[in-house]
């Protein structure tokens, strides 16, 4: 909103100290909205991380502050993936960890010493500001219009595509990672305007501080190759761009590599090899075009260009033969599954069962970026229209993230920053045309008068029509002047309203407590994930191993501070199934994967009480899937289905989903909450048997105050060496009827 | 930016050139002679005209790129005839080559007279000092990975 109050300003200034002034300090207000309309979560609730990726980043940069950078490089995590342990310095991105914990040591250095834990929650606003400051930049570099940045600046620092992933507390790589993904797009497009190594190396410097950030700087070693190629395409190779990318892929390429997890992947994969292509393809499009700057002759040209031609192919094809031979990594299935959008379900479900890998739905659009997005196309179509090097830039980057938001939720994350630059373009176009208060004399003739009404009226109409000849330019009348600008200003406060709402209804709230209200309208809050957490952190022994599904095993681990065995780092698909075996089969084949891993206690998430749908039982055709992927001789889907077809947990449940330990788990003792008979699963909407199930190996340990979270022991084994089903047998009393029967088969003793 | 008028005159064909069929249709054996012939004389013209044009700092500045590209290609024969184990040394030696060759043939074309219209807003003073900023980040990347 502040963008377009300092519009009509800037048009009245006359001064440049007077704009400077202005735009600073519009830029301050936009970012202090930026700030301040992420801070709802922490307002209502308290400082605290969100989700489940960021109690990781957290620990980890606890780990960095308490324990300094080398060891925070060379840390191995013997608390997670239990038999395994994690090489956590090598993999993972240590540009957040390392961020924020400059920041916890200069603010220290000034005096102030801040808790690490509000560090983390209030980084994402924070960058946030700094991301309405890039934006700012990389739009005023696109177009001459002295708004439009300002514009952009003021769409990103609200618009709740953004937000969504940067409300404070959401601790997690995009937190930084956008920021810097529109800085480095304005450095490029600074450095191929200007032609600057400087500047290429200011990119490569901060691809390089991206590449430690966050996975999708793939998407700018993508981008960036495309933009070249398309120029090279256009006949627009000119010296400044071969100055520009190749300062930018050869810094940037070795930048890349310093980082641990990247490693030889930018020589090895093929997710890079359109960079190197480029590349290669530069130095020849620049030979060439020395040579022919030194031969007149025409007929070498033609010879020139199909050189350029043949060793394009020869390159692509050895591009290809390397690729099938093996030399370079193909596709991984996370990118593949961009291109081939049904391989992951088919393949990798682990991929699939990630709510944020679906496609996304039209409302999504309109719901995180509002007007924008019917902005945003005529945005693209300005930039055709004066179609200059940064512009061609513009075009590419919308036409490919919005092909890669229309296949999956998460990377509405990538579209929303050119969303933005081009629909404050084109906003700023109809403002700049009709907010000009000098009217237009009637007698003008020559297009040549250095008016701006004049100048931005030529460069909305296209030459060759016969208005543009003739000399009727411009608005004549101030009504027509006060309607467009008087509904362009109800668009933008209809903007802001739409963005704080959404912000504070669906952004704000934190998974970990489940806010709820009463009758009377008073907020009642479910803390059941933390009394959980918090019982296994001061109640079990330091190193008590937990087994939980892996969506947990983050939180598990920073909060409850227990070694977990499989965590949201899905690195190691195997002992996820694993885990997914133990959970979906009987307790006589789980005690044994269970006595193995030296599982102490066991965790299931459970919403039947409560009606809090993301339960284990939701999740459980998925663990059942992931389990079936390794071994299809024991675990099977179909088993989980009535003859119907149906996934059913009352009566009608088959016997595999009555008998498999997460079923038990769940239901254990959930009876005795309700009179005999009626006890009911208010997720699935289902009347649970009469009869609960009954657990032998397991032993309850807790269950939190709404019976979301269960914990549960694993039982030693057997003192006289019985198995624990007998065991539990004789303990009831049944043991008369079982001696009879078992008279007959007797083994011969071996030893 | 338009294109480049070249597009345009691209327009004779090979027919108009008296003596000798074009170079690109070297289907018979006389003709990929005389074509080889054609690239002789053009080499060497080339060659005079680069010696006699070309200023001496040029010179200086593409003997130093063709002994990184020599460095570079003996590097990746040995690395082809040894095997590449240590592949982090290969990998910032050869790209070191390569980094530099490229930063230097950026000077070279900053530099370039010719390219001035380019180049409006960079003097040959700062194409210089963005040399030296490019070569030392690229020295500090590869002293830190070869290890």
């Amino acid at each position: 909103m502040a963008g377009t109050e300092g519009d009509q300003f800037l048009k009245q200034a006359t001064g440049r100290n007077t704009r400077g002034m202005l735009r600073v300090i519009i830029l301050c207000l936009i970012a202090g909205a930026a700030v301040s309309s992420r801070l709802f979560s922490v307002i209502r609730f308290e400082s605290i991380i969100h989700e489940f990726d960021p109690w990781f980043n957290f620990r980890a940069t606890k780990y960095l502050v308490q324990n300094g950078f080398y060891s925070f490089w060379d840390w191995f995590d013997d608390r997670t993936w239990h038999p395994l342990g994690r090489v956590t310095g090598g993999t993972l991105y240590p540009g957040l960890m390392v961020t924020s914990g400059v920041i916890y040591h200069l603010l220290r250095f000034l005096a102030l010493p801040v808790d690490i834990r509000n560090i983390c929650v209030l980084l994402a606003p924070g960058f946030s500001g700094l991301t309405a400051l890039a934006t700012y930049l990389l739009t005023s570099e696109m177009v001459t219009s002295p708004s439009a940045g300002l514009l952009a600046a003021a769409f990103m620092g609200i618009t709740p595509g953004y937000i969504s992933r940067s409300v404070a507390g959401s601790y997690d790589n995009e937190a930084i990672a956008i920021f810097l993904l529109v800085f480095t797009f304005f450095l490029w497009i600074k450095a191929v305007k200007n032609g600057s190594v400087f500047w290429g190396a200011l990119t490569a410097l901060f691809y390089g501080y991206m590449v430690s950030a966050w996975g999708g700087y793939v998407f700018i070693t993508n981008l960036l190759p495309l933009h070249a190629f398309v120029l090279i395409c256009m006949g627009r190779y000119s010296p400044r761009l071969y100055v520009s990318y190749t300062s930018w892929y050869a810094l940037g390429t070795l930048a890349s590599m310093q980082i641990p997890f990247v490693g030889f992947l930018p020589i090895r994969s093929s997710e890079h090899m359109s960079a190197l292509g480029v590349f290669g393809l530069l130095q020849v499009v620049g030979f060439v075009e020395f040579v022919r700057t030194q031969l007149p002759s025409k007929q070498f040209q033609t010879l020139l260009r199909a050189l350029v031609l043949i060793i394009f192919l020869v390159s692509f094809g050895g591009l290809v033969i390397l690729t099938l031979s093996g030399v370079i990594a193909p596709w991984t299935g996370r990118f593949y599954s961009l291109w081939d959008t049904g391989y992951a379900k088919i393949h990798i479900p682990i991929i699939a069962s990630v709510s944020e890998h679906q496609p996304t739905a039209w409302p999504a659009f309109f719901f995180d970026l509002s007007m924008m997005i019917w902005l945003f196309p005529a945005g693209v179509y300005l930039c055709f229209r004066s179609l200059t090097d940064e512009q061609v830039f513009i075009v590419i980057y919308s036409v490919l993230a919005s092909y890669f938001a229309g296949v999956m939720v998460r990377l509405m994350l990538t579209l929303t920053p050119i969303v933005c630059v081009a629909s404050a373009i084109a906003f700023s176009q109809i403002l700049d045309t009709y907010l000009d208060a000098e009217m237009p004399k009637l007698e003008m003739k020559e297009n040549g008068t250095s008016e701006p009404a004049k100048v931005a009226a030529t460069a909305i109409l296209p030459d060759g029509l016969r208005s543009t000849r003739s000399p009727l330019i411009g608005v004549y009348s101030y009504a027509s002047k006060l309607t467009v600008v008087g509904a362009s200003a109800v668009y933008l406060m209809l903007f802001v309203l739409h963005c704080t709402w959404v912000t504070s209804n669906a952004y704000s709230s934190p998974s970990v407590v489940l806010a709820s209200r009463l009758p009377d309208g008073s907020q009642h809050i479910i803390d059941d994930y933390r009394e959980a957490y918090y019982w296994l952190r001061q109640n079990t022994p330091d190193n008590a191993k937990i087994m939980s599904w892996w969506d947990y095993g983050y939180q598990i681990g920073g909060m409850a501070d227990r070694p977990t065995l499989v965590d949201n780092n899905t690195w190691n698909n195997t002992h996820i199934a694993t885990v997914g075996k133990a959970m979906s089969s009987r307790e006589e084949v789980s005690y044994p994967i269970m006595r193995q891993h030296e599982v102490d206690y066991v965790l299931v998430v459970f919403g039947g009480l409560l009606g809090y749908s993301g339960d284990d039982i939701n999740k459980f055709l998925w663990m059942v899937r992931i389990a079936e992927g390794i071994w299809p001789d024991e675990v099977k889907e179909r088993d989980f289905f009535t003859a119907r077809g149906e996934y059913r947990v009352d009566d009608e449940a088959t016997l595999t989903m009555k008998n498999s330990l997460m079923y038990k788990m769940s239901y254990y003792n959930y009876n005795a909450l309700f009179p005999a008979g009626q006890a009911q699963d208010r997720v699935r909407g289902a009347r649970l048997p009469a009869e609960g199930p009954q657990l032998s190996t397991i032993e309850e340990a807790f269950t939190s105050e709404n019976w979301i979270i269960r914990i549960y022991k694993v039982k030693d084994l057997d003192n006289f060496g019985r198995d624990h089903q007998s065991a539990g047998a004789f303990d009831k009393g049944h043991k008369k009827k079982r001696a009879s029967k078992r008279k007959g088969a007797r083994v011969l003793r071996v030893e | 930016m338009p294109p480049k008028s070249r597009h345009t005159q691209t327009s004779p064909p090979s027919s108009s050139t008296p003596a000798r069929p074009a170079p690109s249709s070297s289907s018979s054996s006389k003709a990929s002679s005389s074509s080889a012939l054609d690239a002789q004389d053009i080499v060497l013209s080339v060659w005079n005209k680069y010696l006699e044009k070309t200023p001496q700092r040029v010179k200086l500045l593409d003997s130093f790129m063709g002994f990184l590209a020599v460095v570079g290609v003996l590097q990746f024969v040995y690395c082809c005839l040894v095997g590449n184990f240590p592949f982090n040394a290969f990998l910032s030696g050869f790209s070191a080559t390569v980094g530099q060759f490229v930063l230097t043939a950026s000077l070279r074309i900053q530099t370039n007279p010719e390219n001035k219209a380019e180049f409006e807003s960079i003097s040959t003073e700062r194409a210089f000092a963005d040399f030296v900023f490019g070569s030392l980040l690229l020295h500090f990347f590869c002293v830190n990975f070869i290890n």
